[in-house]
């Protein structure tokens, strides 16, 4: 947004930001006025940082602290030595090697099918022709809105019918179900933006649809494919609901779970693994953020449809 | 008709494999759990037709009306919160960090996409009494107020779960509303300044109505989703102390999973469903009201 007058910029008060944009300001009338503005705003956004960041630093302190450290010395002194013993504790006896493959087999298998599967439903809903598309295209919406409570009794009757209980099966399928909703209809929704002439043509050079989708189709969809396995990522990976009803050992938790426990598993609380822990869980997470945030905040609000 | 994109079997082809997972593990089950509600027993023991039962049960039951205050409570109060916040850090973007916004968005907008269970670990430390004071508690006492035991009562434990999913969302919805903020065209604002609007008078008269589209749609995706409420209390406080914080979600695992009764546990969670359907299309019907009535 530019403003009627640019002359002042509108950067707030921190020190040294905003001094090599400083030009001449032409209207001296309001510049005192301006100037108490820009303090305030530079403040509430030095507030803002702080009640946003402030929690995350003191985790990362924390997982570096001792026990003793922990009980004897001020919450917010900094550790008196940058040693890892938390980190290697929370890995090795605390499983955390285990649950992090655990996460890693179940969300990434469901995460390729939801992206195959979803986008070939997309394209199909979108682009071909067909009777009762439309009628498909609001069962799947409809799937988006009914809570996950309402599904996970019968299925979890039907898998230990099955014999799928005590394996990963459970939260491979169940992540696969309940992610291809969103899917499909985000994968419409960028098939609709995608000129139909691409598509006939290729029909015209003798493609048929299955080729034409593959070779044609999920080419020109490669970013919103990008986008809503982004989006789909961060909700199986951060998912409780569904891992901790179909992880029923130990040996079967997810990072979720297996962090939900990590208290109880140590009796009273230790303090420097649990921080440990928590930065553990944290750290996937943080290192796609740093890289693909943009992409990650795009994707993320295009799928606020699923609450 | 496009007799070049209308072909049967390359339909089925493309569609089959999502439809038939959709179809056996979505909505074959929520027919199978509507089933359930009239049935007493479990998975292991078998099920026996209760008839009405359930719903009886629901009627009469203290500890599903709890469940439902709380979480209609907590919808109000987090939809209120979380907008409202979103609403202001757009603002802040917009209208005063401008070409700048985009770190602060950035930095803001994190906590949104870390494990609901760490944030929930984290946020015990700092609110923990004992065996040692947490972030919170040290500060109030270096102010010279005294501790509090955040988890030991339910209104301060429900306060701090307000407390911790507003920090975990309102940058979430911050950058939905930026977002709303930017397809406003330059020239309206341009004009109005001309016209002499500034300040809160700009941002009452001008930016409120046209983005109150996105606002109202924002208020829906909350709605939606703060009614289905469960990782952040349940890693939080457990719906402690005893069942103070207990939402529909977690009464429905409990009743389902700790007392094994799945018919009365599909009620609940029969109960949610349309609690959330209700709202949702309550919300669009105002909704369209209002903007026909303008």
């Amino acid at each position: 947004m530019t403003s009627v007058d640019t002359a002042v910029p509108a950067v707030p008060a921190v020190p040294g930001s905003a001094t090599p944009l400083r030009r001449p300001a032409p209207r001296r009338r309001g510049s005192s006025r301006r100037r108490v503005g820009q303090i305030v705003s530079g403040a509430l956004v030095a507030l803002l940082l702080v009640i946003v960041v402030g929690p995350l630093v003191w985790m990362l302190l924390g997982s570096f602290k001792t026990q003793t450290e922990f009980l004897e010395q001020p919450v917010w002194a900094l550790p008196q030595q940058w040693n890892f013993d938390n980190y290697v504790f929370a890995w090795t006896q605390g499983n955390f090697a285990q649950y992090a493959s655990n996460s890693v087999l179940t969300v990434f298998p469901s995460l390729l099918l939801v992206l195959l599967f979803g986008s070939m439903a997309g394209f199909a809903l979108e682009v071909l022709v067909w009777k009762g598309r439309g009628a498909i295209l609001i069962t799947f919406l409809a799937g988006i809105m009914v809570p996950t409570q309402m599904i996970l009794l019968p299925l979890f009757a039907a898998y230990f019918r099955l014999g799928l209980t005590g394996t990963l099966w459970p939260l491979l399928i169940t992540y696969t179900a309940t992610s291809l909703p969103l899917a499909v209809f985000l994968m419409a929704t960028f098939f609709r933006a995608v000129p139909r002439e691409i598509f006939e043509a290729a029909m015209l050079d003798g493609a048929g649809l299955i080729r034409s989708f593959f070779l044609v189709g999920l080419p020109m969809v490669r970013n919103a494919l990008f986008t809503v396995g982004l989006v789909q990522f961060f909700m199986l990976w951060n998912d409780l609901l569904i891992a901790l009803t179909f992880t029923n050992s130990g040996s079967l938790r997810t990072l979720q779970v297996g962090l939900l426990n990590f208290t109880g598993q140590f009796g009273s609380v230790q303090y420097g693994p649990l921080f440990a822990a928590i930065c553990l869980n944290v750290v996937a997470i943080l290192v796609i953020y740093l890289f693909l945030n943009k992409q990650v905040q795009k994707g993320l609000t295009a799928g606020a449809v699923k609450g | 008709m496009n007799p070049l994109l209308g072909d049967r079997r390359a339909t089925l082809i493309l569609i089959g494999p999502a439809l038939l997972i959709y179809s056996v593990v979505m909505l074959v089950p929520i027919i199978v759990s509507f089933g359930y509600t009239l049935t007493s027993g479990n998975a292991i023991t078998g099920f026996t037709f209760s008839g009405l039962e359930n719903y009886q049960r629901l009627l009469t039951d203290t500890r599903v009306r709890d469940a439902l205050l709380l979480t209609v409570r907590y919808a109000v109060l987090m939809t209120i919160l979380q907008v409202g916040f979103g609403y202001l850090l757009s603002l802040l973007y917009v209208f005063v960090l401008r070409k700048w916004s985009s770190a602060v968005r950035t930095l803001v907008f994190f906590p949104v996409v870390l494990p609901t269970v760490a944030v929930a670990l984290l946020f015990q430390q700092m609110f923990a009494i004992a065996p040692q004071n947490g972030l919170v508690n040290t500060a109030l006492e270096a102010v010279g107020l005294s501790s509090v035991d955040w988890f030991g009562d339910g209104g301060t434990a429900f306060l701090v779960i307000i407390i911790m999913d507003v920090w975990r969302s309102m940058g979430f919805y911050g950058v939905l509303l930026y977002a709303g903020l930017l397809d406003i065209p330059e020239e309206v604002f341009e004009s109005a300044r001309i016209d002499g609007a500034s300040g809160f008078g700009l941002v009452r008269r001008i930016v409120l109505p046209l983005s109150l589209p996105v606002l109202v749609s924002s208020l829906i995706f909350s709605v939606n989703g703060t009614l289905k409420v469960f990782d952040s209390i349940l890693a939080l406080t457990n719906g402690g102390p005893g069942t103070s914080t207990s939402p529909l979600t977690i009464y429905m695992f409990d009743t389902s999973f700790r007392f094994g009764q799945y018919g009365y546990g599909s009620t609940v969670a029969f109960l949610l469903t349309v609690v959330s359907l209700l709202v949702t299309v309550f919300i669009f019907r105002a909704n369209r009201r209002d903007l026909t009535k303008d």
